[in-house]
């Protein structure tokens, strides 16, 4: 995907300012800095996330495919189907196991067979990590597993629709340093399929897992700008802008 | 450790508002449970005094179906059938337009087209029954006799009155609903829109599943109301027992019959009087029955979310 001076308004006020942002195909970019900056925004303008929001608009380009998904005749679900999303907070449906993960499969394919319905389902969870743990009980509820079951429940979800990209937004947050751990093996193994954007306040967590970082900043007027971009580890080693520097080594934000 | 007493002690105090409000808020559930139990002391003892009537065989109640007890007739089923047809009738209307009413308040409508429409609805619960009972007789009853003929349709009948009360509970069933609808939270809602889902798909298959429990209670709320419902009934749906179950006949409902048994000056001590104590009780446990099988319902299928 790419982005091409995108800027991000809501109502009157500018969220994102200017944004060009090239998102390699297979491989991990992390969006970091400091809160409110726009990071959630930015990474919801990549599925039309942000059409919820009434008064969101979205100038500039993203283009998916060398397509602007916020051409005039796109449809924004058509978007969402290959550029899903997994959220700060866990959001597994008040359904069980085995619905959650097929939900959006059957979205795409009301007809599907059950045997290959299975097959997904068991697929997708095994993707997730999650298949060992829940494979005796499907049919209990998504809502009572753990908070770290419940968040690879919603990648196995995500990944069942087999989407192109995978947007996290603070995936992690929510998670014990255990659970952290396995959901960053976990986008090991994805990057070989998909390409992931993830945001993050976890400076190892980005030095770890990702193979870009954007480096994000509040300008005086509030509006959110990308400060830097490049390889993780120039990000992490040797930035180029000082507020960079100040803010992955914690002396700032 | 100084011998000066901390000011944030941690002995036990005695908090006499807590206490205060805790007695008064057992008063209250006792209240209810003792106006409930006096319901069933009342309707009890005057149905042991009828079955005591010596022309009276209490198994007739449901082998026959004609209903005068005064000549000893006590088939009640010709008011159940009736009942339960306008009740039908009524839910036929009220759960599909109001379901649609709230799941398009709830999802759907901006905030501004909400905050207009709400208050409407909310009024329109409030109109007396006798308007609706008036509207029954003079509104839809001429256009159901225009539609099927004047000769299907009866002045007096079961359909009219029963699709009215069914617009009578529209705005009852869409208010509860709503509530539970929008009180679904917002993160269930956004899961399904990022895995590609329409509007309608996240408000049929996420929205409205998850809000069950509070949609159900809605529902049995408007069908007490249905079963209930006294003035509609007594206006349009007729006024005399008769067991049918064509909807275009004239019958008496249970409700309707109670309001003119006593309304008319019978006297106290008749069989026409203690045999609406019967009626009574039976409305009483048709609702209880319906209370128990929505909660067996809702416990099976509700999700729970946190
Ligand atoms: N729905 C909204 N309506 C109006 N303004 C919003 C909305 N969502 C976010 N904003 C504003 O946009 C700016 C960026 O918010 P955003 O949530 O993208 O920040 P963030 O970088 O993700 O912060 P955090 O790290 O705390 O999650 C903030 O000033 C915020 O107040
Ligand atoms: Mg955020």
């Amino acid at each position: 995907m790419l982005a091409e001076n995108a800027s991000i308004f809501y109502g009157a006020f500018r969220a994102v300012a200017d944004v060009t942002l090239p998102v390699h195909e297979r491989q991990i970019t992390a969006i970091i800095g400091p809160s409110g900056c726009g990071k959630s925004t930015l990474l919801r303008a990549f599925n039309r996330m942000n059409d919820l929001v009434q008064s969101a608009r979205v100038e500039g380009k993203i283009l998916l495919d060398g397509d602007n998904i916020y051409a005039p005749d796109v449809d924004a679900v058509a978007v969402r189907r290959r550029v899903g999303m997994v959220f700060q907070r866990p959001n597994p449906f008040p359904k069980p196991i085995y619905d959650n993960v097929a939900y959006g499969v059957r979205l795409g394919n009301p007809r599907i067979p059950k045997p290959e319905l299975d097959a997904i389902v068991e697929q997708s969870l095994r993707g997730a990590a999650l298949w060992d743990e829940v494979k005796d009980k499907l049919k209990e509820s998504g809502t009572a597993l753990s908070g770290g079951q419940q968040q690879r429940l919603c990648i196995a979800r995500a990944i069942a629709v087999q989407p192109d990209v995978l947007l996290m937004d603070e995936p992690c947050s929510a998670l014990d340093p255990i659970a952290t751990i396995k959901i960053e093996e976990l986008m090991q193994t994805l990057k070989e399929r998909y390409t992931i954007m993830i945001v993050t306040h976890n400076m190892q967590q980005a030095a770890r897992a990702s193979d870009y970082t954007v480096m994000m900043m509040m300008r005086p007027d509030r509006a959110g700008e990308m400060i830097e971009f490049d390889q993780t580890e120039q990000i992490f080693t040797n930035p180029r802008d000082k507020r960079t520097e100040d803010y992955v080594s914690g002396r700032f934000g | 450790m100084t011998a000066t007493k901390h000011p944030n002690s941690l002995k036990r105090k005695t908090r006499l508002g807590e206490k205060l409000i805790q007695a008064f808020f057992f008063f209250c559930g006792f209240v209810s449970i003792f106006t409930t139990l006096g319901i069933v002391v009342a309707l009890g003892s005057q149905a042991l005094r009828f079955f005591g009537e010596p022309s009276i065989n209490p198994i007739e109640l449901i082998t026959t179906t004609n209903w005068s007890p005064n000549i000893g007739e006590i088939g009640i089923w010709s008011l159940v059938t009736s009942t339960l047809i306008t009740t039908f009738l009524a839910l036929l209307v009220a759960i599909p337009l109001g379901l649609a009413a709230a799941i398009y308040l709830s999802e759907y409508a901006t905030p501004k087209v909400r905050n207009t429409l709400k208050p409407i609805l909310e009024i329109l619960a409030g109109v007396p029954t006798v308007v609706y009972g008036y509207f029954a007789l003079t509104f839809m009853t001429p256009l159901l006799r225009l539609i099927f003929g004047s000769d299907v349709v009866k002045i007096y009948n079961m359909a009219s009155a029963g699709l009215v009360c069914g617009v009578m509970i529209i705005p009852l069933i869409c208010s509860m609903s709503e509530d539970a609808l929008r009180a679904v939270p917002r993160s269930l809602r956004e899961g399904s829109f990022g895995l590609g889902a329409t509007k309608l798909e996240t408000s049929l298959r996420v929205v409205l599943p998850a809000a069950l429990s509070g949609v159900i209670a809605a529902i049995v709320v408007g069908t007490s109301r249905a079963i209930g419902e006294t003035m509609i009934m007594a206006t349009a749906a007729g006024a005399g027992p008769n067991f049918t179950f064509n909807p275009f006949e004239s019958a008496e409902t249970m409700a309707g019959h109670i309001v003119r048994i006593s309304g008319g000056d019978v006297d106290y001590n008749s069989i026409d009087y203690t045999s609406i104590f019967i009626v009574g009780l039976t409305l009483f446990l048709m609702t209880l029955a319906l209370n128990f099988l929505s909660r067996y319902f809702v416990n099976k299928y509700r999700e729970v979310y946190e």
